[in-house]
């Protein structure tokens, strides 16, 4: 039970996917113009990563493994996290409209997303068991709402202020990322 | 090297069935046009719009949430191209526009000064703003900045200009205003809209029973825009060209310059601009909302229903209108004489708003020949009672009945209706109201020797408009004041021979602040004249309730004064989908408190037919002035002489029913218009200190 708090606490803070790890930029400059789209966002990624973990925790250890294909990891990734983003929208749609009406317009925009990917990649590579990797999952899809939402703040702020000319918008929206990437930095060495 | 591509083939193979079954078994019906419009998006998912991603864009789009024009990525050619799905023009008319609502800007006196800061929203924290005046612009632009297709801009004068070309009605400008001073409504949320307590309003807009916003026509009418002028009026009054001509301009009486100068003449510019768009040759097309499928009854052709009308069809509603008279207008065609408001004027004027698509049913009376049942047979949703006050008070005098007595109202509509009245060759008006100096008037036109005018109190008290009684004085009209009649008297054919009075001397102030008028004992006095004409007063004629067979008239109730009673805010009257408003609700009145009462009412009617609750404008002004608006010295004013109103001289016009006032020349308006401060709440535009802002506004 410690150790699956010290990793949350670590996928969180110390190893953030879009911080320290510098997955997932597109949707981190795209979604966080605005604060109700940064928190949709951010629910989105938590609901698909969770899915894409264990389904690709499943494959790899069921599918990969005994056929000895590992190094198709990848490729095979990314066809079945496409596929499944796909499905799960048309589930939503279908069957639960009013999650799909807070969610689902943020869906497509993470088929292929390359911190959804580099998280099941991740898990993969540490050699997590199950449970462990849901649980990462989970966690490095709260640090990425975290720091989504955090620079959906800044930058709603940065809006009213006196930017120079050739540093507005997405410029010095990279300028703050950089610094709040820097701030993250003090959580290195805390576990 | 096999098993590996089986594998993946493997893969993609379910995850393709899998799919392809997903889409027949979770298949959800959707508008195929949000997809077409999809299409025409750039499908960027830049989010630019302030939706997230294309697909909701789209989705917003058909809906009707966001305008045609939202994609700014792909630009004018994406417009036209949704526009074509969506089957509208570019610029749907109920897009939300912004729109600012401040005039002030660098005129505007600061209170505190800071440093370095550099938005609005921060100085708004800090004591609530930089400016002495609690709700003006403080204008370091926060709007600007939030609007990410650069349609505001910050303009000349130190506030915040909306290009309407480009907003796309986004919202973040309204958002970002920590005064609430830019905003974002649709073309029925500005028709609408009441003053309110925290509106940045000028004293003469706080004054306007139909709340027009005067600034900023007089302003619109200096920079030479005479029909963005003529929108600004319509937005609040469908009746220009008729109320710049009798509209005694209860404006003008709190206009800020007036504490130091003369005022300005606002009801002349009024008339200025109406006048321009009758006298050009072609109307200023009106927009409408899109239908809204909601049909309503306004029974009551007047000024209160054909403000009514005009509004609700205005913001999208279906309209009839059914009236007694053989034509519309109701007192502005039968109760204010040819001299004052030529017919022709008033049919073109009627004409424009028949032309919105309102239909009109004349020669049909409430009660008689239809009824509330009948109405609401016929499916409409709610009824408009504008029914006016055409039954005219009698004198209770003895003789009133003999011939050559008539009464004012009556008078005045058969004389209007064309009807050949016998005349005799001198007259006696009682009473000293508009009414009273309607008929002398037009007795004298008609070509009688002599009109008296018995009034019982004194020149002073006279209810009448004082450029009427002037009028009537230089037209030779003959006032007996402190004169109350007490008998008709007739020779042995029943005909009209004398007047018998009472004189009269002022007492005690009565409730009203006027002098309560007291006979003299034995003070009868005679008047030789062979007509007598009262017009002392008016009330509705309910004779409807009565005649109308439905068992639901019996619940509409009157009050003492056989008004309908309604809730003077919100205008409904007993029975839930019955609104009224004009002379049936108030009793004789102005035509522009008619015109308000209509617009408040329609507001009324629109919240019943969505049904929402039918409640009063929140914090609403409703003619109250905002007290830190009310100033004793104005400083910085050049005395400058107003206007004249130039008018038909005296002998022209004694022999004939031509219009006696005449509209400014175009030069004389500018500088009538120039004299305007353009005010605000508080601020306003001194002649001395800044000649510079008043050249630019």
């Amino acid at each position: 039970m410690g150790d699956l708090f010290v990793l949350v606490i670590s996928c969180i803070f110390i190893n953030n996917i879009l911080l320290a790890q510098y997955l997932g930029n597109c949707p981190f400059l795209g979604t966080s113009k605005k604060m109700e789209t940064a928190i949709g966002m951010a629910m989105a990624v938590i609901f698909v990563l969770v899915l894409a973990g264990a389904l690709t925790w499943i494959i790899n250890e069921y599918m990969l493994k005994p056929m000895d294909v590992v190094y198709l990891q990848t490729l095979s990734f990314i066809l079945v996290i496409a596929a499944l983003v796909q499905f799960v929208e048309m589930f939503l749609k279908k069957s639960i409209p009013a999650l799909y009406g807070s969610l689902g317009i943020y869906l497509p925009l993470i088929t292929t997303n390359c911190a959804v990917l580099g998280v099941c990649l991740i898990n993969i590579k540490e050699e997590y068991t199950f449970v462990e990797s849901l649980v990462t999952s989970f966690a490095y899809a709260a640090g990425f709402g975290l720091a989504l939402i955090l620079f959906a703040g800044v930058r709603e702020r940065i809006l009213l202020a006196r930017v120079p000319k050739p540093l507005q918008d997405v410029s010095i929206g990279l300028i703050t990322a950089g610094m709040i990437a820097m701030t993250f930095m003090s959580f290195k060495g805390m576990v | 090297m096999i098993p590996a591509l089986l594998l993946m083939l493997g893969i993609g193979a379910v995850c393709g069935i899998v799919l392809s079954l997903a889409s027949k078994i979770f298949y959800v019906y959707e508008d195929p046009r949000i997809a077409q419009v999809e299409n025409c998006l750039a499908g960027a998912n830049c989010g630019g719009c302030g939706y997230a991603g294309c697909s909701a864009a789209a989705a917003a789009v058909v809906s009707g949430k966001a305008p045609a024009n939202i994609c700014i990525v792909s630009g004018k050619t994406g417009a036209e191209a949704v526009a074509k799905v969506m089957g509208v023009e570019v610029g749907n008319a109920e897009a939300p526009l912004s729109y600012n609502m401040c005039e002030g800007g660098f005129r505007a006196a600061d209170k505190y000064h800071y440093m370095g800061i550099s938005s609005c929203k921060a100085m708004a924290v800090v004591f609530g703003g930089k400016r002495v005046c609690g709700v003006g612009c403080i204008g370091l632009g926060d709007c600007v900045k939030a609007c990410q297709f650069g349609a505001v801009s910050m303009g000349p004068k130190g506030h915040p200009v909306v290009d309407e070309e480009k907003c796309v009605g986004c919202g973040a400008c309204q958002k970002a205003c920590p005064k609430n001073i830019i905003e974002v409504k649709t073309l029925s949320e500005r028709i609408m809209k009441f003053n309110q307590k925290y509106d940045p309003l000028a004293p003469c807009a706080q004054t306007c029973p139909a709340e027009i916003n005067i600034p900023r026509y007089i302003n619109q009418l200096r920079e030479g825009k005479y029909k963005e002028a003529v929108q600004t009026i319509r937005l609040r009054n469908p009746l220009p060209l008729a109320c710049g001509r009798v509209c005694p301009h209860p404006c003008e009486t709190e206009c800020r310059r007036g504490i130091e100068d003369e005022p300005v003449s606002i009801n002349q510019l009024k008339r200025f601009v109406a006048d321009y768009e009758m006298n050009s040759g072609s109307r200023i097309p009106i927009k409408c909302a899109p239908d809204t499928g909601k049909k309503i009854a306004v029974v009551g052709g007047g000024p209160s229903g054909l403000s009514c009308a005009f509004f609700l069809r205005r913001i999208g509603h279906q309209v009839d209108i059914f009236e007694a008279m053989p034509k519309l207008g109701g007192m502005l065609r039968y109760g204010i004489p040819e001299y004052r408001l030529p017919k022709k004027v008033l049919d073109w004027e009627i004409q424009g708003i028949l032309d919105l698509g309102i239909k009109a049913f004349c020669h049909v009376k409430f009660g008689v020949d239809f009824g509330l049942g009948s109405l609401m047979a016929a499916g409409y949703n709610a009824v408009f009672l504008g029914v006016g006050a055409w039954e005219d008070f009698s004198l209770g005098i003895e003789g009133e009945n003999l011939d050559g007595c008539y009464t004012g109202i009556n008078f005045l509509q058969r004389i209007s209706g064309g009807e050949k009245i016998k005349l005799g060759r001198t007259a006696a008006v009682v009473g000293g109201g508009n009414t009273a100096v309607d008929c002398a008037r037009t007795l004298l036109r008609l070509g009688l020797d002599k009109v008296y005018m018995v009034y019982r109190r004194t020149r002073k008290e006279m209810p009448a408009n004082e450029v009427e009684i002037v009028a009537s004085e230089h037209e030779g009209i003959e006032f007996v004041f402190l004169a109350a009649p007490t008998r008709v008297v007739g020779d042995d054919k029943n005909k009209v021979t004398h007047l018998e009075y009472l004189k009269m001397q002022l007492g005690e102030p009565d409730k009203s602040g006027r002098r309560r008028p007291e006979p003299i004992p034995g003070s009868e006095t005679l008047l030789a004249v062979d007509m007598v004409i009262s017009a002392i007063g008016q009330s509705p004629d309910a004779s409807f309730k009565n005649q109308d067979p439905q068992a639901r008239m019996k619940e509409l109730e009157l009050t003492k004064w056989n008004t309908i009673d309604n809730n003077p805010a919100t205008h409904q009257a007993s029975i839930p989908y019955i609104f009224t408003a004009g002379d049936a609700a108030t009793g004789p009145s102005l035509v522009v408190e008619a015109i308000g009462g209509g617009r408040r009412a329609a507001r009324s009617i629109d919240l019943f037919l969505k049904g929402e609750a039918v409640e009063p404008v929140k914090d609403s002004l409703q003619k109250k002035r905002i007290h830190e608006s009310i100033f004793t010295k104005v400083d910085g004013i050049k005395q400058t002489p107003r206007a004249k109103q130039p008018e038909l001289h005296v002998n022209e016009r004694l022999d004939s029913f031509i219009e006696v006032d005449l509209v400014l020349p175009e030069a004389d308006a500018h500088k009538e218009a120039e004299r305007c401060l353009n005010c605000c709440r508080i601020c306003y535009n001194p002649d001395t200190v800044f000649p510079m802002a008043k050249k630019a506004g």
